[in-house]
């Protein structure tokens, strides 16, 4: 970090990243060449990252469901051997992480101040996500900023979901910090349901499963790619019925991005890699806040302040 | 010849381990959720009178998006946190694994078309379904378990596709234990109708705060059960896409399906041992008795 006045360095939030959370660009990107791209990309968004200056990761795992409310991750320093659920036979992930237990009890804070339920986990053991582990391990491997890790509420909507983000946003701003947004997840997310990479003598032949997937992702990426966050976020529902899998949460990252970050397309976008990643649409892309952009679209949606409760729809 | 000598239904609610304060968890409860602890109790009692090598269970919490999996490590020590109810359940375990026949079942999936994978990474962590249901069937665990991962085809597919790969899947188990010298107590760990409260009391074990968490997931456990207590299991499996949807049930797993099937798809009458909430979701506690063989095949 540069010793900058710190009146030269405004807090917020100074820049942004989605990441794919699958362990292979970690562990074993020498398997095949998009792998290894994204490997590779991770380390880009690192440096481009570390130029803002941020002094906090905030980390959003869409591979971290939560029932009750929104949980942020409090250990100072959660300490694991990791073994992802599905690829085990990748090899274990040592871990040891730098939390900002100060900063994890404020967004609770300011989440309660907004109508959410939320509360922090700090236990010895907790089962940090294989996606927050592979993007700490890889966007922060020396834990050079300290971090914090946010859960997916698998019952949120969209509006409980942006209120989130929003009660993000005002306790960086409360806390005067500046801070790197990290999302965690894939863009399709339809893996293929048979093994590609039996034979670890062999190099991995991967494509996205689909090419409607592909497609899906390439206009996703063209968003992004031009800063059109809040655009993206908009196109939500319509993605997640195209090209998501119901697995536990769904593709409502981008609400929770948007509203961390500021529901407008004033970013600079860059698409470090779009690779496939056992058959999902893996992509490491950065947005920069920027006074340029493509400007307001036409947004449909209603913006929420305050989340007001469950409405009891299906009860 | 190995056999199956008796079926579960053995859902794996933290909350259920928390309120019974084992030496192995650290919380400590008041109390809470009790009819459905005494009545795993009762089927505790109903097994001490059986003789069984083995339990083996399929757990929704393995989720394998890529196969079916199993457990493949001799032995297993480490602690289990709940990443949904950290505050309830941090539980120290210690277990065995019936490697032989967890391979067995997987070389008999993999005959029958399915994809599998054997686990045998010695840092890997045993789901806290696995290690719920396991220590509330057998808190001793003095009984070696072969876990079997929710390959999750229902996501993926549909749940007719999940139903016909879990009818494979029971099949091949079923095969693998008769081709041992095993006797085996099957396990299917999941809740009936899944939709969670999003709050907790400030004392999680308030009981006055418990309750199913609408009428119409009520009416449709209370379905199931009856089904099941009148030996139509073929018909709780027929009816499974219907329930699984508008229950948002945990069957979407593919336990509920692989227990039926398993087992033969009995015609005698399930022992209800319980029926209860815990925050919201519908979990009965259901046990048969196979040692009269008397059942069809899957």
């Amino acid at each position: 970090m540069s010793a900058e006045p710190e009146e030269e360095r405004p807090p917020g939030v100074v820049a942004g990243v989605l990441v794919p959370g699958l362990p292979h660009p970690l562990l074993c990107p020498e398997r095949n060449p998009g792998w290894q791209r994204l490997r590779t990309a991770f380390e880009a968004a690192r440096q481009d990252l570390l130029a803002a200056e941020p002094d906090l990761l905030m980390v959003y795992s869409t591979m971290w469901p939560s029932i009750i409310g929104h949980q942020v991750q409090a250990d100072p320093q959660p300490t694991w051997v990791h073994v992802d659920e599905l690829f085990h036979d990748l090899g274990s992930i040592p871990y040891q992480f730098r939390i900002d237990d100060d900063f994890a009890r404020a967004t609770v804070a300011a989440a309660r101040a907004r109508g959410l339920e939320s509360r922090t986990v700090a236990y010895h053991g907790f089962p940090i996500d294989t996606g927050s582990v592979v993007a700490l391990k890889l966007l922060n491997p020396d834990n050079a900023v300290p971090a914090v890790i946010l859960s997916s509420n698998v019952y949120s909507d969209r509006a409980e979901t942006l209120v989130f983000g929003k009660a993000c946003r005002d306790a960086i701003l409360a806390q005067g910090r500046r801070v790197a947004t990290v999302v965690v997840g894939t863009l399709s997310n339809r893996l293929f349901t048979d093994w590609i990479d039996a034979d670890p003598s062999k190099p991995v032949e991967d494509h996205v499963h689909s090419l409607k997937d592909d497609e899906w992702n390439r206009k996703i990426l063209e968003f992004l790619g031009e800063g059109r966050l809040e655009d993206t976020a908009q196109l939500s529902r319509e993605i997640h019925r195209q090209i998501r899998i119901p697995k536990v949460v769904s593709f409502k990252s981008m609400w929770w991005w948007s509203g961390v970050m500021g529901q407008h397309n004033h970013y600079r976008g860059q698409v470090y890699a779009y690779e496939a990643l056992y058959g999902t649409g893996a992509a490491v892309v950065g947005l920069t806040p920027t006074e340029a952009g493509v400007g307001e679209k036409e947004f449909d949606e209603d913006d929420v302040e305050r989340y007001r409760g469950d409405r009891n729809v299906i009860a | 010849m190995g056999s199956i000598v008796y079926g579960a239904l053995a859902p794996h609610p933290p909350h259920l381990v928390y309120a019974e304060n084992p030496p192995q968890n650290e919380p400590r409860a008041e109390c809470g959720w009790e009819e459905l602890r005494w009545g795993y109790e009762r089927l505790r009692r109903d097994l001490s009178s059986i003789e069984y090598d083995t339990i083996v269970l399929l757990s929704p919490h393995w989720q394998t998006y890529v196969g079916t999996h199993f457990l493949g490590v001799p032995h297993f020590r480490s602690l289990s946190v709940d990443p949904i109810f950290p505050n309830l359940f941090r539980y120290r375990y210690e277990l065995d694994v019936d490697v032989p026949l967890a391979e067995r079942m997987c070389e008999e999936a993999a005959k029958a078309g399915l994809v599998t994978k054997m686990m045998r990474n010695p840092d890997f962590r045993v789901d806290y379904g696995t290690i719920v249901s396991g220590h509330l069937v057998n808190p001793a665990w003095d009984k070696p378990i072969v876990s079997i991962s929710s390959q999750r085809s229902a996501a993926f597919y549909s749940v007719e596709v999940m139903q016909e790969q879990m009818m494979a899947l029971a099949r091949a188990t079923r095969a693998a234990i008769e081709a041992s010298d095993r006797r085996v107590v099957v396990l299917a760990s999941e809740s009936l109708s899944h939709r969670h409260f999003v709050h907790e009391g400030a004392i999680p074990e308030d009981m006055s705060l418990e309750h199913v968490t609408n009428h119409h997931q009520y009416l449709w456990d209370m379905r199931l059960i009856d089904m099941m207590r009148r030996g139509r299991t073929r018909e709780v499996v027929d009816i499974m896409p219907e329930f699984t949807e508008q229950a948002v049930s945990e069957s979407d797993s593919g336990a509920l399906t692989w227990l039926m099937a398993v087992m033969g798809f009995p015609t005698r009458p399930a022992e209800l041992y319980a029926y209860g909430t815990v925050i919201g979701t519908g979990n009965a506690v259901v046990g048969w008795d196979l040692r009269a063989p008397t059942e069809a095949s899957p």
